[in-house]
């Protein structure tokens, strides 16, 4: 389908493409068989200048918007959602201060990130702090000029291998969800460090770790906005990225649907090739038709949140859950049409069904984002 | 061909050929079907703009990309500004058309004379639809510089000059070369960017110089089909030589016949 894409969304398309067809598919097996971070891969996707597009042109960026980083990370997605969960992070690192940073604090990170000198992590889930996040452990206390930042951050994408991370904490629990603040904590800083790679069912390329802060001791203007702002801003910053998780399904379910039906040409039993067979058929066109409807739905909700209203939260989570429950669904699908061999690591269908798993759940559950749509429409209903 | 301290300028020659990845012999014409072909920048070339890019952000100057070709090159010198280059030069004129290797690095060295100064050019070791690699060495000869041909690494690179391995089959050369000079080389020395979004920007909106026939002060005796002492007579696929044989009786018997039959090419 044709979305009419402008001239500079057709190049970045072109380049993501070329990045993933040239740099990612050809190693995807292996860094996922080993843990492996992508660091020249993210490398050559900073030369190409992917990480440039959602900062400002001021910042050295590309100065794009919603839809443009949807379109990287769908390509991306096609070739691993590892890869494409860990250049997606970084931004989601970035957003609080995009959205809330100084002017100062905005000069002094997202140059090096838009040139992909620093990457960025985003750290706000903690061992009892998901869905939940008022249930926040980690406090920081101001002590002279210094913050003074105590916890533990659980599964952070990017952990050890990022310079920069955004990172909610309790500055007042008195003040309950107006009590948390945002700051920035860079690799290096006294008391700060990193836990040990986790071990995943997929997106095995990216890095998950702990934050782990003892005493960590940080500059007083570190603050991401005002105190107390925390939560506004990641809530801010998650309508913002939540699309491009949902990109990554959509690239995830392109390339699963792309396997399944060239393997459906190919492979013949009672001697015809099984996409003859209408029972296959059904189910490839049912995968196309549900990959469609989410891009159309996706590239809608990234377009509507370019228009900067008011609230964006409805669209965003909706589009979420569907392309991310689209992916799982098309994945699984197509191993199933590959059968036998679809199930054998030899076939990039296996990896691509672990690791559709995680696009509902991280940056928000599946079940959250229905909160989400519900309470908008709790809140739009009670007006009528 | 002085040398600017500070402004290192290098000059790129690329060519536009037929993506090999779809080329035929038309089987009645023996020549190349090309209809519906496409057109990209000769692989070997490619190595030679990244390098010059390399050099560039190594030792700072700029990069000029030239090609002979028609109008349609342009592509490939958009191409090149999107990795990084900074200006393009496209010599182009219907009197070019039918040049043989010496005509063109006849056409490139009058060209070159017009760029300017440099210090360094880059070619690619050949191009993949001649396949001649006669016009880099050509063209170095013409202007009366150094060449090496055959670059797999440059291994270090000064004001002054370079310090290269060339390859060769048994292994590599050393050697040092002083700018200006001339090299080709080999798709081992490096792997080529990815074009970058702001690059495709520029190429977008770039200029590109044209310079024609009367531009460079070709002439006319020497340059096209006039200035060309070889022609291509004929084009044909070579003959398929392929023979077929079938061993037959036990698994034992089959191997006795089988070795008998490679020993006797040996």
């Amino acid at each position: 389908m044709d979305y009419f894409l402008s001239e500079e969304q057709e190049m970045i398309v072109e380049t993501a493409r070329q990045i993933t067809d040239e740099r990612i598919i050809p190693h995807r097996a292996e860094l996922d068989e080993k843990d492996e971070f992508p660091r020249v891969i993210l490398n050559e996707m900073a030369q190409a200048d992917l990480f440039g597009i959602p900062i400002p042109e001021e910042f050295g960026g590309f100065g794009g918007g919603c839809l443009d980083i949807v379109l990287a990370l769908e390509q991306l997605g096609r070739g691993c959602i590892g890869v494409g969960t860990a250049f997606a992070a970084s931004s989601l690192g970035i957003y609080p201060i995009l959205i809330a940073g100084s002017q100062e604090m905005r000069e002094k990170y997202l140059p090096a990130v838009a040139a992909g000198k620093k990457f960025a992590g985003f750290g706000l889930t903690e061992a009892n702090a998901g869905s939940d996040a008022s249930g926040i452990q980690t406090t920081a206390v101001l002590d002279g000029d210094e913050w003074v930042l105590n916890g533990t951050k659980q599964w952070i994408t990017n952990g050890g291998e990022a310079q920069i991370y955004s990172v909610v904490a309790i500055t007042d629990r008195s003040r309950g969800a107006r009590g948390a603040s945002m700051l920035v904590v860079e690799e290096g800083d006294p008391g700060f460090r990193c836990g040990p790679k986790e071990k995943k069912m997929g997106i095995r390329a990216s890095s998950t770790t702990e934050l782990i802060f003892k005493d960590c001791r940080i500059p007083k203007d570190r603050l991401i906005g005002r105190k107390g702002t925390g939560f506004i801003t990641v809530m801010k910053t998650l309508d913002s990225s939540r699309p491009g998780i949902a990109a990554l399904g959509l690239g995830l379910a392109q390339g699963a649907l792309d396997e399944a039906a060239s393997y459906a040409k190919q492979r013949v039993q009672f001697g015809k090739p099984i996409m003859a067979f209408q029972a296959v058929q059904h189910m490839l066109a049912d995968m196309a038709i549900q990959l469609e409807a989410a891009r159309a739905l996706v590239y809608g909700a990234a377009r509507h949140i370019d228009a900067h209203p008011d609230n964006m939260s409805k669209v965003s989570s909706m589009c979420k859950v569907f392309a991310t429950d689209m992916a799982m669904k098309v994945a699984t699908d197509a191993v199933q049409v590959m059968g036998g061999y679809g199930y054998m690591r030899e076939y990039p269908v296996e990896k691509m069904m672990r690791d559709a798993k995680i696009l509902q759940i991280y940056e928000g559950t599946n079940q959250i984002q229905r909160n989400v749509v519900g309470q908008e429409l709790n809140k739009e209903y009670a007006r009528s | 061909m002085g040398r600017e301290l500070d402004a290192m300028k290098i000059i790129v020659c690329v060519k536009q050929v037929p993506d090999a990845k779809d080329v035929r012999l038309d089987p009645k014409t023996n020549t190349l079907a090309r209809e519906g072909v496409q057109s990209i920048m000769n692989p070997y070339d490619q190595h030679a703009v990244e390098e010059a890019v390399r050099l560039k952000e190594l030792l700072g100057g700029e990069v000029t990309v030239l090609s002979m070709g028609p109008p349609q090159a342009e592509e490939v010198l958009r191409q090149a500004i999107s990795c990084g280059v900074d200006h393009a030069v496209l010599v182009s004129d219907r009197a070019f058309a039918g040049a043989d290797t010496w005509a063109t690095s006849y056409t490139l060295a009058k060209a070159v004379n017009v760029i300017g100064p440099f210090d360094l050019l880059l070619c690619g070791k050949q191009a993949i639809d001649g396949d001649t690699a006669q016009v880099g060495p050509g063209l170095a000869m013409r202007l009366q510089i150094p060449y090496v041909t055959c670059v797999q690494k440059v291994r270090q690179a000064t004001d002054s000059g370079l310090i290269l391995e060339r390859m060769m089959d048994d292994g590599y050369d050393v050697l040092a070369v002083d700018f200006p000079a001339l090299l080709t080389v080999v798709k081992d020395i490096n792997e080529p960017r990815i074009p970058s979004l702001k690059g495709k920007m520029r190429a977008k909106k770039v200029e590109i110089r044209r310079l024609s026939a009367a531009d460079i002060g070709a002439d006319p005796a020497c340059i096209g089909l006039p200035g060309s002492p070889t022609q291509v007579v004929k084009v044909f696929p070579p003959e398929a030589r392929c023979k077929r044989a079938v061993f037959t009786g036990s698994l034992d018997e089959q191997i006795v016949q089988l070795v008998d039959s490679l020993q006797s090419y040996l």
